[in-house]
């Protein structure tokens, strides 16, 4: 008896600490979706003061506030693009042939997940610096790339173990060539691991303030921006820009899951 | 949703038995591109910085740098940087303590009593990371603002003093440090604690076992890697992170991430702010190494 009472408190008692837990998760993004329809009282105000809807209507209206949003997609996609196709090949690399290196390849992906990226900012850095490249759109792009490779590795590395290798081995049974079944069996059955990869590498691209900030030059990605408005008073329209953010993330997330749980339930 | 799949990579080499074709060039050919450009674009930048971090203090950009092996450097910019890079080292520690301390029912109510509902708690872990990293730290200073609801109510029941405020103070940053690297440490605890075999509290509790000693004996020792993975993810990045000192904080608050971020953007410092950042590399390393080894596992790589 004693146990079962201890036992009811302790469920309850863990749930409740969690949701609160969860409800400090959860606090900034309502203030950011709040703060997106605020009118501030002046400049350098946070605080919540009178509702409009002009910062919805007028996003661009501080001045390069949409350009860095829209170098920030563009940096995303090719960064995306390079990493997704880099990293998809070393996952199969390592997934699928056992070969003398791969130890050594395990580390060279690991290690880039696990240093400060204060260090891989910096250290970029130098070597641009060293190598007279000038910082830009570009020297952004090759960090962007190098740091999200290791997540691509990762991400697709996982989809293809999961995998069942009877599908192939019963595609060349069936006198498939190599090539045939890599185009029917394996690519398909691969493609939400890579596409999962692919958005993990534009969040990540998107987001990233740190590596960027040591090898941006001029350059003003959103991140940037939001980094150099905080100095001078930071427009309510950033608070927009990272509510739809928030909500396309969200959407993404929640559809996967739908489309995750019908095809279970078709399997 | 990094993490996600950061746990994923968690039992690495559980590769197939490769298929014996003859093309042993193959694995090399897929790897070669993306392993050159980590090795050129991560190692070769590394290299570069420990080479800079040695080069003559007397220079500058415009007339550029000797190579003269000054380790005085390191002895200069630990030493500059002294209280900067104790204080990161302290906040990361004390954030990380709360996070395993808030952190540790959570991941334990969504793996074991959420039922249908662990999903949607899972979505909400990661929630935070769909919007950006410096729109939702700022978020915090509209909460913490001193005209806000919360130091207000801190306030009137005197935690607070008339004129205490949170912002621009350690509390802030901490709290700041804790919010946006809790998701890297609930997901691989939950990973780990999803996994553990309910049976065996059952037979603790048909044994007579309370519920505290069962969780001491059996659902501590067994969610051990996601609790050693979760909060090296989480104290890593803390370490290194200088946003939260700076939107948050004041400079007095300044991290060793700040140190760097001017000593090469700002005072053009290159050989100090190069041997600070190598430092730093160091100084986790052992302390992730000495970690590790304490906790008895291995299996986080």
């Amino acid at each position: 008896m004693n146990y079962r009472i201890g036992r009811w408190i302790a469920d309850r008692w863990v749930m409740g600490v969690g949701l609160l837990v969860l409800a400090y998760l959860a606090l900034p993004i309502i203030v950011v979706a709040g703060l997106s329809f605020n009118r501030p009282s002046n400049r350098l105000s946070y605080d919540f003061n009178e509702f409009t809807l002009d910062n919805w209507t007028n996003v661009c209206g501080p001045a390069g506030l949409c350009d860095a949003v829209l170098r920030s997609v563009q940096i995303g996609f090719l960064a995306t693009v390079f990493a997704t196709v880099l990293g998809t090949l070393m996952a199969f690399a390592l997934a699928r042939h056992k070969f003398f290196a791969r130890p050594a390849v395990n580390v060279i992906i690991f290690l880039p997940m696990a240093t400060p990226e204060l260090v891989m900012g910096t250290s970029l850095l130098a070597l641009f610096v060293t190598g007279s490249v000038a910082l830009g759109f570009w020297t952004i792009l090759i960090a962007h790339v190098m740091f999200c490779i290791s997540f691509v590795v990762v991400t697709v590395k996982a989809r293809l173990a999961g995998m069942d290798a009877r599908l192939e081995e019963a595609a060349m049974d069936l006198y498939a060539t190599p090539f045939q079944t890599f185009r029917r069996v394996t690519l398909p059955l691969a493609l939400p691991g890579i596409v999962a990869a692919a958005l993990l590498s534009f969040s990540l691209s998107f987001d990233d303030f740190i590596i960027t900030n040591f090898n941006s030059g001029t350059t003003v990605t959103f991140p940037m921006y939001v980094w150099g408005a905080n100095q001078r008073g930071v427009p309510p329209q950033v608070n927009v820009i990272g509510t739809a953010m928030f909500a396309i993330a969200l959407l993404l997330v929640l559809a996967t899951n739908v489309r995750r749980r019908r095809g279970a339930r078709v399997a | 949703m990094t993490l996600m799949t950061g746990i994923g990579a968690a039992p690495a080499g559980s590769a197939r038995p490769a298929r014996k074709s003859g093309r042993r060039w193959l694995p090399y050919l897929l790897l070669l591109p993306g392993t050159l450009w980590l090795v050129v674009f991560f190692f070769g930048p590394m290299l570069t910085l420990g080479a800079a971090s040695l080069w003559d203090p007397a220079g500058s950009l415009q007339t550029g740098y000797a190579q003269t092996l000054s380790f005085g450097n390191y002895v200069d910019a630990v030493r500059d940087a002294g209280p900067q890079l104790l204080r990161s080292f302290w906040y990361a520690a004390i954030a990380t303590l709360i996070g395993v301390i808030i952190g540790y029912p959570l991941a334990y109510a969504i793996a074991l009593k959420a039922g249908r509902w662990k999903y949607l708690l899972l979505v909400a872990v990661v929630a935070p990371m769909f919007t950006s990293f410096l729109v939702r730290t700022l978020a915090w200073k509209t909460i913490l603002s001193d005209n806000g609801a919360l130091v207000g109510l801190l306030r009137d029941i005197g935690i607070l003093g008339a004129d205490g405020r949170l912002l621009a103070t350690p509390i802030a940053v901490v709290l700041g440090l804790t919010y946006n690297f809790l998701p890297f440490l609930v997901l691989p605890l939950y990973a780990s604690l999803e996994r553990l075999d309910r049976r065996l509290l059952e037979a603790a509790g048909d044994l007579y076992a309370s519920p505290a000693r069962s969780f001491v004996k059996i659902t501590l020792p067994l969610s051990m890697p996601g609790l050693v993975a979760g909060t090296l993810l989480f104290f890593i990045p803390a370490v290194g992170d200088y946003i939260n000192a700076e939107l948050l904080g004041n400079p007095n608050t300044y991290m060793v991430g700040n140190v760097i971020d001017s000593a090469f953007l700002v005072r053009l410092d290159y050989p100090h702010g190069a041997a600070l950042s190598f430092a730093l590399m160091f100084l986790i390393l052992i302390i992730v190494m000495v970690y590790l080894f304490r906790s008895g596992t291995d299996e986080v790589v």
